[in-house]
């Protein structure tokens, strides 16, 4: 590599400073700016599918509420509180990355890895359950209480599985980054001066997250405000 | 913008994480519980903050956006406007539909 000669006299490269960039406190820069772009086209395309979501809400409210009704309350609260203590254990991954300790970090994405597994987990027994019921959309959808209301009901189903599918395909997609981390991480390449990947992981997840925190309330919760209630 | 250079060492202390953890899983309960209680028009608000209110504490201090740079502060920024043009006009359409025309 000429480049490491040329610069030689200067000082010795890090092994993962990529030659275009100035040094790794501007190499880190762009890793997290370039992420914080993907993420908002993530927010764009996340927000467009809540939108749709809402406008169908304001025009049958009482499908809505029906709907809503369906939905395991306590399974999603439970979810909501996994994923973010995954959070936690995730942000403590950056932390002792940062902080050069090799063994904590280990601790802490294996940790975020296993409460991903446990949300999959949960939100498998949910779709398990909605699948006996009737509810997936399409030609074994069944809707017996009401059917002037079916294929409105069916709607909301279909952003439910939607939304919390579209949500957990990005989970797996974490799951299996965490792995790649991890691998990384097992390999001792992270420390104070080079932990970059821990945080892109971490902004991604973290991410993931805040996605849940509005998914919840909205399938889970306001469904059935100031209709069964009021 | 000076600050580059000294972003790999910005270590957030414990307890501010441990405090947001807190907040959060409050938040959560919170939410939950407010859900059970027939608040009329008020729920759905209430709801939509707490949920807004957790977010911003994962962005911020999980997400150590309090610490980065402003050109990461501006994509943020820009891209939560760009959410907000699509809902505003948006809806300007759609839950205008409905009204009666005098």
């Amino acid at each position: 590599m000429s480049d490491v000669t040329v610069h030689a006299d200067e000082h010795v490269h890090h092994p993962f400073l990529q030659h275009q960039f100035e040094d790794l406190g501007q190499q880190h820069e762009a890793s997290t700016l370039g992420m914080w772009v993907f993420l908002a086209t993530e927010i764009l395309f996340f927000g467009g599918v809540l939108m749709a979501y809402w406008i169908y809400r304001t025009i049958y409210p009482e499908a809505w509420a029906l709907a809503g009704e369906q939905q395991n309350t306590l399974a999603g609260g439970i979810n909501t509180l996994v994923l973010i203590t995954s959070s936690l254990t995730m942000a403590l991954a950056v932390r002792t990355a940062q902080l050069g300790s090799r063994r904590a970090t280990l601790v802490f994405l294996f940790a975020t890895m296993l409460f991903g597994a446990t949300f999959l987990g949960i939100k498998a027994y949910e779709y398990n359950a909605h699948w006996h019921e009737g509810l997936f959309p399409g030609s074994h959808f069944t809707w017996h209480e009401n059917p002037e209301l079916a294929p409105k009901v069916q709607l909301f189903m279909v952003f439910y599985w939607g939304m919390t599918g579209l949500h957990a395909l990005h989970m797996v997609i974490g799951v299996g980054l965490l792995l790649w981390i991890i691998s990384r991480a097992w390999r001792d390449h992270f420390g104070p001066e080079y932990y970059s990947p821990v945080e892109v992981m971490g902004l991604y997840w973290h991410f993931v997250d805040i996605v849940w925190i509005f998914l919840f309330p909205f399938l889970y919760l306001i469904p059935h405000f100031g209709v069964l209630h009021g | 913008m000076a600050d580059i250079h000294e972003a790999p060492h910005d270590v957030t202390p414990l307890p501010t994480y441990f405090f947001v953890f807190i907040a959060l899983a409050a938040g959560t309960l919170l939410t939950w519980y407010a859900s059970t209680i027939n608040l009329g028009w008020a729920n759905t608000p209430i709801a939509l903050f707490i949920a807004t209110t957790k977010a911003v504490l994962v962005i911020l201090f999980f997400m150590h956006v309090i610490h980065s740079t402003r050109l990461t502060w501006v994509v943020i920024i820009a891209s939560f406007v760009w959410l907000g043009m699509l809902f505003v006009l948006t809806f300007a359409d759609y839950l205008t539909r409905f009204w009666a025309i005098d």
